[in-house]
């Protein structure tokens, strides 16, 4: 699967003069998301994990990614979907995820890449309030390409060392 | 042929910054009274050889001044001149002050001449007291005091122009500006234009300090000895330059050739210094991690030794791929080979870091001037106790920790430490005590200061705390949450800002500092008794010898450091307390057993004692036996944190990458320890039960 490991070369993607960005959408149970593409370090195929003890499940572990320990988030975990056996598609994402004045490298499973979307920041508009009955916060918006809906997420707040530490005290 | 010599430069400025931190602490060891000759003769060789170096640099400035540091020490080293408190004070001042002008000159800035003359002045009346000092010295120096006043003229001049920039600590001496204006207002017709240019953001704004300088325009017939008459008590908190203005009828021509050359240097050197300031500041910022390392030629010697030995295993490994046909008798060879290649690069990789590594009394040595100083200043008496000053830690570490220890260090003597009557009051001995410790700790370095002062007082800390609105009254806070409230920003304990501590840095940034390094800092602390802060800082780049274990599937390290023994037991040595903790007897301790699976929530290969194995470690004097599947070999790993990326867990120190390209946890001693007292343990009836039945 390690053939699946490809680098992609964030300098190429610079976002266009236009104001818009392009994201980077990946598949999970059957909805499709998007993550800015200058977050996304490299998509590498799914491989064996370092378990974390006492860590909230939805965080799978940690991998050695060129001589750092990177941890790995199951995205499915996350949002209370149904577990999936880990297929042929099912990759990793590394992303760049900033807060607390400091960049994290965080790895997400989904279901598999899809596509790469240029999307104006207006055509992004703000999800619906559905109270607390879906949790929304890391939602950055929606957005419509080819009449089929994009979740736009907001990583550093997703990723966040809060949201770890938070939902891992409330596990306990 | 003429050499360029500007590249000795910086080992010059090297080796006098040694020199002088050689002086100082000579300084300080030195026994009024009764001085040692191989003490002074310490100090006076270094002076002279910067005095030396200074002079083959053509560096004047710092030869002339250094110069008359060593008339003084030679005076003393012949026993000329006796070795006073007064002496050794102003001897150590001008250490600083030719440790200003170094620093100065490397990083290519204006000298501070203000300093520069007065502590020149200092150590020519001191030479002079004594009249033994030679004459030329006396010359010298006036020649070179750039501070010298426009000779009074006696000419009254129809107004005067005074520019007054107080320093920033002129108004804590007592001195009021604005009752100085009154008082010139008094002598003629006043006007005052003030220049607020340096007053800071309001963040950095200290409301103690002066920033305003002005420019005061004085009409009438004044005589310049009235106007300095008003400066006379600020003299040496301030800059001022008092110019005639001359209207061109009443003056005459003459008197406007002589203050006009004055008149035009001494207002540049006003700007000047109003614009070197900010820089020198930034520049100070930036420069205080140096970039190069001494390092004692064993270390190198043991490094050469090993990339020898490791050019022989190589060629030796070599010559394997240059035989034809590999036979068994070649394959032992070979693993000899790998064996001493592993034996090789371990010693490489140790010396290596080795270099690194410098004992923390690199760090301790500037207390004891720092303490000398604060307790003169403060009328304080105290005592500077330092141990384990050979523990050795990264230098990068080391670097950085400096300020937050200085900054602790202040505190705890200023607002620790009680004055001596105070301190005999409550049945204290006079002397308060100041204690830096320095220790590792598995793979840390833990650094603590005690004071045995008063100690946090948590009835004035909850009250501010309130005031500042960080706990809301009513809330019931434990002692350690209480003193844990002074690293919150914006928090003073000091009820007045002082001179000592206070300044602009609180506590919130000395914990900002350690936390940046990946450490911690905590307070205990108990009324009347004193407090201790202990910093615990990772080795950074630490390489730890590792006992690799396997638990479940997984592999962990377990520190070999922390290991007291690894044993075999039957589950019926294992007793039951409330049939749940279960504690084996070791010899006359009995000690609990963690089952590393049911902690860490791995599915086990086995639940019975017989089949693995008990792993005995230790950890702040306390022990515990860590229940493991089996053992696996010993191995140096390359600590890495989980922090980096993730966030610190319970139980783990950091993490490394096998051989095998794999992630295995290190673990935490400490943290198990602890973590083992707070969570509940497993259910064991069933099992015992069972195992009985059997």
């Amino acid at each position: 699967m390690s053939d699946m490991t490809q680098t992609i070369d964030t300098s190429d993607l610079m976002a266009s003069g236009d104001g818009s960005h392009q994201y980077l959408t990946f598949m999970l149970a059957g909805e499709e998301y998007g993550v800015d593409i200058l977050r996304v370090q490299e998509i590498k195929g799914w491989d064996s994990v370092t378990l974390i003890p006492n860590t909230p499940d939805y965080i799978r572990g940690v991998i050695n990614l060129r001589g750092t320990i990177v941890p790995i988030i199951d995205m499915r975990t996350r949002f209370n979907l149904e577990q999936l056996e880990y297929g042929p598609t099912t990759v990793v994402i590394v992303l760049k995820v900033n807060n607390d004045d400091k960049s994290r490298t965080m790895g997400v499973v989904v279901d598999g890449v899809s596509d790469v979307y240029n999307m104006p920041e207006e055509d992004i508009k703000d999800s619906p309030d559905f109270g607390s009955a879906v949790d929304t916060d890391f939602v950055k918006g929606l957005a419509t390409v080819n009449e089929k809906m994009v979740i736009v997420l907001d990583i550093d707040h997703m990723l966040s060392s809060n949201e770890l530490t938070a939902v891992d005290s409330a596990a306990s | 042929m003429s050499i360029d010599i500007s590249q000795f430069l910086d080992t010059f400025y090297e080796e006098s910054f040694e020199g002088l931190d050689i002086m100082e602490s000579e300084l300080l060891n030195m026994d009024v009274g009764a001085a040692d000759d191989e003490i002074i003769n310490t100090i006076f060789r270094a002076a002279h050889s910067i005095k030396g170096g200074s002079g083959t640099f053509g560096l004047s400035a710092v030869a002339d001044y250094t110069h008359i540091m060593e008339t003084l020490l030679d005076e003393m080293r012949d026993g000329r001149r006796q070795v006073t408190q007064p002496a050794v004070e102003i001897l150590l001042r001008s250490v600083d002050v030719l440790r200003g002008m170094l620093t100065a000159l490397r990083e290519s800035e204006e000298l501070d001449s203000d300093s520069i003359s007065a502590s020149q002045k200092e150590l020519n009346d001191l030479l002079n007291n004594n009249d033994a000092g030679s004459p030329a010295t006396g010359s010298d120096v006036s020649s070179s005091n750039e501070n010298s006043i426009i000779p009074t003229d006696d000419v009254t001049p129809d107004a005067w122009l005074i520019v007054f920039n107080p320093h920033r600590h002129m108004l804590k001496t007592g001195n009021d500006p604005v009752r100085m204006f009154r008082e010139l207002a008094t002598l003629g017709e006043i006007s005052v234009e003030s220049d607020t240019s340096l007053i800071p953001a309001f963040n950095d704004f200290e409301p103690e300090d002066s920033f305003i300088s002005w420019k005061i325009t004085l009409k009438g017939e004044i005589t310049r000895q009235q106007i300095e008459e008003v400066f006379e008590w600020v003299e040496d908190d301030c800059d001022f330059v008092i110019q005639p203005i001359v209207s061109e009828q009443s003056a005459p021509a003459s008197a406007e050739a002589v203050s006009a050359e004055p008149e035009n240097t001494q207002e540049e050197k006003v700007e000047t210094k109003a614009t070197a300031a900010p820089k020198r500041a930034a520049g100070r910022k930036s420069g205080g991690e140096s970039a190069s390392i001494r390092v004692s030629i064993d270390k190198v010697d043991e490094l050469i030794n090993t990339v020898g030995e490791l050019v022989i295993t190589q060629s030796m490994l070599g010559q394997f791929g240059e035989e034809e046909e590999f036979t068994q008798s070649h394959i032992e060879k070979l693993r000899d080979g790998l064996a001493q290649l592993e034996r090789n690069t371990r010693e490489l990789q140790e010396s290596v870091m080795r270099i690194r590594m410098l004992p923390i009394s690199f760090t301790f040595q500037r207390f004891p001037r720092l303490v000398h100083d604060l307790s003169g200043k403060l009328g304080k008496k105290i005592e500077l106790k330092m141990s384990g000053e050979g523990t050795e830690l990264d230098k990068t570490v080391m670097e950085k920790i400096g300020d937050p220890l200085v900054h602790l260090v202040r505190n705890s003597i200023d607002h620790g430490i009680e004055m001596p009557a105070e301190r005999l009051e409550n049945g204290k001995s006079e002397m308060g005590v100041v204690h830096l410790n320095a220790y590792h700790q598995g793979g840390n370095i833990v650094i603590e200061i005690t004071d045995d002062g008063a100690g946090l007082n948590k009835d004035r800390i909850l009250a501010k705390a309130i005031k500042s609105g960080l706990v809301t009254e009513g809330d019931v806070l434990t002692d350690e949450q209480a003193h844990d409230l002074i690293f919150q920003p914006g928090f003073s304990t000091a009820d007045e800002v002082s001179d000592i501590s206070g300044r602009g840095v609180g506590m919130d940034v000395v914990r900002k500092n350690i936390r940046s390094l990946g450490g911690t800092v905590e307070v205990k602390s108990k009324a009347g008794e004193g407090s201790t802060f202990s910093i615990r800082l990772p080795l950074t780049l630490a390489i730890l010898d590792g006992q690799l274990v396997s638990v479940g599937g997984e592999t962990y390290i377990v520190p070999l450091v922390s290991i007291v023994e690894s044993i075999q037991v039957k589950q019926d040595q294992v007793n039951l307390i409330n049939g749940r903790g279960e504690v084996y007897k070791l010899r006359d301790e009995y000690i609990p057993v963690v089952r590393l699976y049911h902690m860490f929530g791995i599915e086990p290969v086995s639940e019975t004692l017989d089949d693995g194995l008990l792993v005995v470690v230790e950890a702040e004097g306390q022990k515990i036996a860590l229940f493991v599947d089996d053992l696996q070999g010993q191995q140096q790993v390359v600590i890495k944190s989980l922090e980096t990326n993730f966030r610190k867990v319970e139980g783990l120190s950091g993490a490394t990458i096998l051989g095998d390209g794999t992630v295995a946890l290190i673990l935490d001693i400490t943290g198990l320890v602890s973590l083992n007292r707070t969570s509940a343990a497993p259910d064991l009836t069933v099992i015992t039960n069972g195992d009985v039945a059997a």
